[in-house]
């Protein structure tokens, strides 16, 4: 299997707080990577300093074998990078169908074809019924299939998603999960960011656990159930509170 | 150039610094509480300063003495424009809220117009009037008067907003509008209160300035492109702030004057204000 | 196989309305036979100004329709077009038609020398900054002596060759031609590019700049282009302008009301979309023109007085501008032309 991303020593502080301290993974061609961590881990953080949107301080973060350090978002997205976003961004006041079209565009097609590809990533999403409303009227866990669908559109061969499970009706989450794993069939390489760890455990071939910045354990799920430190920082939490 | 013409333009930059910041506060009083940038506030000190002209022309009541009453005129007016349209708009689009204050001023600037013809006027024999000298420098005393009080009301805003409890409630406010809520205090008359404490600085500026300046119904324009200036050089929202770059517009301005070209007064300041928003967009004081 | 997905497919990314076409069709040929029946000088003056701010309030439609930002300073590409076309004819000779494409590039290259550092600057700092531009414009080019300063440039009366020199002194009806044809090409263009892929990426940066970048949109690349566009289609109503009064000076060419005039339009007509400063335009116009003669010389201010009002009522009852009165069924986007 060929490394798609190689994140290598990254590190980002802002202020006194180490939001990331000298994270390093690899994430290999058509694989499923969980990450997880408690709340202010630095997940979201990570994503943010892969993707562009935040300058790391030190490390270095490799697509396809070539850095993309310190290169700007709109170019990471055009190399292959796709992602959404746990604060989510849809453009409200467009209807569903131009927020992903705009996606669609990112592949340089013309708009019937743009508008073609759209639709079949709003199938996709089953969203299709809804392809006329606008972003502002349509819920939560619609708009992260809206995400979705609109970062899909850009055919990114890495995928990174931020909650997509959080805050939405329970009763989708195992709509969204056979969505993850419908596109990882078709060969897309995918990070998510996860609190459920049902959901976790069942979809990833590795998971990157984090906590208050650091690296605790990057390995297979049954591992990472079963390591001591995992369950001090995070699952413990998780079974207290569901307790 | 002599020393002394030099330090005669530090004074009479200081002195008008103190003033800009002062018609700052008010700008900045206003955008700290509810976010809402006063395009008006020009045409308020215009309004201020006509208020000054015809108390002294009707009745006789020289600016220093009509103080407290162009205060109460422009307080009302704060109310009111609460009240009747920024009361609407505090949760539109800021587009819109930027048209509603901009619409105001050309209300309020046209109206001057229509009501008082384009005409330059001023107050005549006012009680502060001649020079003071002190050793080879002189100073216009009604400059000198003019922001001797600025100061004095602007440091009695800053005691006010951070050690009054009517203060610190409109702090509360401006923090957090729904925690203030839940605390019993009622926003919206905060936000009345925020506009008439804001006019207020405004008039005072506005009286004490129409012992000195022409007084027509664009005189605010320039005043108020220096108030944004301000208020963005001191972080937007920061009362402080506005004091540092108050000063700094004062200076620059006198001093571009006499080191460059005087023409391009207004030059030197926007030029500041476009650096300064570029390369520091949080201001030289905001975090 | 799917039934809804193939359905969908077979809808057009835009729908035409037939009806709305075959209006604007009308309305087209109705200008055009407009100067036949005998209008008065009033009126075509009047048309002319229409012609003229709806234009003019499309432009700064661009910048605020699809980048978001606000300009409080859109004058500076108005006198621009208008001195430069004006100074190259009064210097060389050259004639306003090449002058007007010179003053577009020179709007053009303002557009981008102050559209890059502003770069960084959104909400009320862009808007105070294009305030201020605004403003240092007029004071240098009042104090600019190769422009004729403060007195500004009077254009040589000529005339032989009215179409060559671009000044008709008969007759407003050539300047009612040529400012139709300059409004028809304006709104045209937009049009057309608001229908184009570069019209939804300028959309989707003006809704989240950071969900667009994350799609491979280069936000500062398309700002910068919105912000030229907007100049090139408003350069030419200054340089269209100045050869319709012939003299002109930095207190007109760069007045701020001009700048404020068109936002008053925009908003009121509904901003983000096509037809709002359409809209804006006949209303406000019209009722400033009329005004204006009512009250003679000494109520100017009336039309403003007016304007300050109206703008203040939409904000608060009708923040979408006029064009929310449309039946939701020709607004909703699909279905909109
Ligand atoms: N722009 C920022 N400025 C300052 N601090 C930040 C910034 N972004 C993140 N942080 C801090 O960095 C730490 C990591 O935040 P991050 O959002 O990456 O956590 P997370 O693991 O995604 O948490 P959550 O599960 O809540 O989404 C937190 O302490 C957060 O407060
Ligand atoms: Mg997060």
């Amino acid at each position: 299997m060929t490394v798609v991303l190689e994140v290598e020593n990254l590190s980002k502080s802002f202020g006194g707080i180490k939001a990331n301290n000298n994270i390093s993974f690899r994430a290999s061609s058509g694989e499923i990577i969980g990450i997880i961590g408690p709340n202010g881990a630095g997940k979201s953080t990570l994503f943010d300093l892969i993707t562009g949107y935040t300058k790391p301080d030190s490390g270095g973060v490799k697509f396809n074998g070539k850095s993309i350090l310190n290169l700007r978002p709109d170019l990471i997205s055009s190399l292959g990078i796709g992602r959404t976003f746990q604060k989510l961004k849809p453009f409200l006041d467009q209807t569903l169908l131009e927020n992903v079209i705009i996606g669609a565009l990112a592949t340089g097609i013309n708009l019937n074809q743009a508008r073609d590809k759209a639709l079949e990533m709003i199938d996709f999403v089953d969203l299709i019924d809804k392809r006329h409303y606008f972003a502002k009227e349509l819920s939560t866990g619609q708009r992260k299939r809206l995400e979705l669908a609109r970062a899909m559109a850009t055919e990114p061969k890495l995928l990174m998603m931020d909650e997509v499970t959080g805050g939405v009706d329970q009763k989708t989450v195992p709509g969204l999960v056979e969505l993850i794993k419908k596109l990882n069939k078709l060969g897309v390489t995918i990070l998510t960011i996860e609190h459920n760890m049902r959901v976790i455990m069942d979809i990833s071939h590795k998971i990157l656990a984090l906590d208050q910045g650091k690296k605790i354990i990057f390995d297979k799920p049954k591992n990472v159930q079963l390591n001591e430190k995992v369950i001090d920082a995070y699952l413990g939490v998780v079974n207290a509170t569901t307790s | 150039m002599t020393i002394e013409i030099i330090i005669q333009a530090i004074i009479s930059g200081l002195l008008m610094g103190f003033i800009y910041a002062l018609i700052a506060a008010g700008l900045s009083l206003i955008f700290g509480l509810m976010g809402i940038v006063n395009f008006a506030h020009g045409e308020h000190l215009m309004l201020s300063m006509f208020s000054s002209f015809w108390l002294w022309t009707l009745l006789g009541l020289d600016p220093i003495i009509s103080i407290p009453i162009t205060m109460l005129i422009l307080a009302i007016s704060g109310i009111l424009t609460h009240y009747l349209l920024i009361r609407y708009i505090l949760k539109a689009k800021m587009i819109v809220q930027i048209c509603a204050t901009f619409g105001l001023s050309v209300f309020l600037r046209s109206l001057a117009q229509f009501l008082w013809t384009p005409d330059f006027r001023n107050v005549g024999n006012p009680l502060l009037e001649g020079r003071l000298e002190i050793a080879g420098i002189f100073i216009g005393q009604p400059q000198f008067y003019a922001s001797l009080v600025c100061l004095l009301s602007f440091l009695l805003l800053y005691l006010f907003v951070n050690k009054s409890e009517t203060g610190l409630a409109l702090q509360a406010t401006a923090q957090d509008r729904k925690a203030a809520e839940t605390l019993g205090i009622n926003s919206n008359k905060m936000f009345a209160l925020g506009w008439a404490l804001g006019l207020s600085c405004v008039s005072i500026a506005g009286t004490m300035m129409s012992n000195f300046f022409f007084i027509f119904p664009d005189v605010g324009v320039h005043f108020a492109l220096f108030a944004f200036v301000a208020v963005a050089l001191g972080g937007f929202g920061s009362i402080i702030g506005c004091l540092i770059a108050g000063i700094i517009i004062g200076l620059v301005e006198s001093l571009g004057g006499l080191l460059i070209d005087p023409s391009y007064k207004l030059l030197y300041v926007f030029l500041i204000y476009l650096i300064v928003v570029i390369y520091r967009p949080q201001g030289l004081f905001g975090r | 196989m799917n039934n809804n997905l193939q359905k969908a497919k077979l809808e057009p990314v835009w729908h035409t309305n037939k009806f709305i076409f075959a209006l604007i069709f009308f309305l087209v040929t109705l200008f055009f036979f407009f100067p036949f029946i005998n209008p008065s000088n009033f009126q075509l003056h009047l048309m002319i100004m229409i012609f003229m701010y709806a234009v003019m309030a499309q432009s700064w439609n661009v910048i605020a329709g699809f980048s978001g930002q606000i300009s409080l300073g859109h004058v500076i590409f108005f006198g621009i077009g208008g001195y430069t076309s004006s100074f190259f004819y009064v210097e060389y000779g050259i004639t306003p038609w090449i002058g007007i494409f010179i003053g577009i590039l020179f709007s053009s290259l303002v557009a981008i020398a102050i559209g890059i550092p502003m770069l960084r600057l959104t909400g009320h700092y862009f808007a105070i900054a294009t305030l201020l531009i605004g403003f240092s414009f007029q004071i240098i080019f009042q104090r600019w002596d190769l422009i004729g300063a403060a007195s500004g440039l009077w254009i040589p009366l000529n005339w032989d060759n009215p179409w060559l020199t671009l000044q008709f002194h008969e007759s407003k009806i050539p300047y009612y031609y040529i400012f139709l044809i300059f409004f028809l090409l304006s709104y045209f263009s937009i049009w057309i590019i608001y229908r184009s892929k570069i019209g939804f990426k300028l959309r989707a940066i003006r809704d989240d700049p950071q969900a667009a970048s994350s799609l491979g949109i280069p936000v500062a690349k398309y700002k910068i282009i919105a912000f030229v566009i907007s100049a090139i289609i408003m350069s030419p109503m200054g340089s269209l302008f100045a050869q319709y009064i012939l003299v002109i000076e930095p207190e007109r060419m760069f007045d701020i009301e001009i700048s404020i005039i068109v936002l008053l339009i925009a908003v009121m007509g509904g901003v983000g979309n096509v037809w709002g400063p359409l809209i804006g335009t006949i209303i406000l116009i019209p009722l400033s023109e009329y005004t204006r003669i009512f009250f003679g010389g000494t109520g100017g201010s009336v039309d403003l007085i007016i304007y300050g009002i109206l703008i203040m009522l939409i904000c608060i009852f009708r923040p979408s501008g006029l064009i929310s009165f449309f039946p939701k069924k020709i607004l909703e986007r699909k279905k909109f032309l």
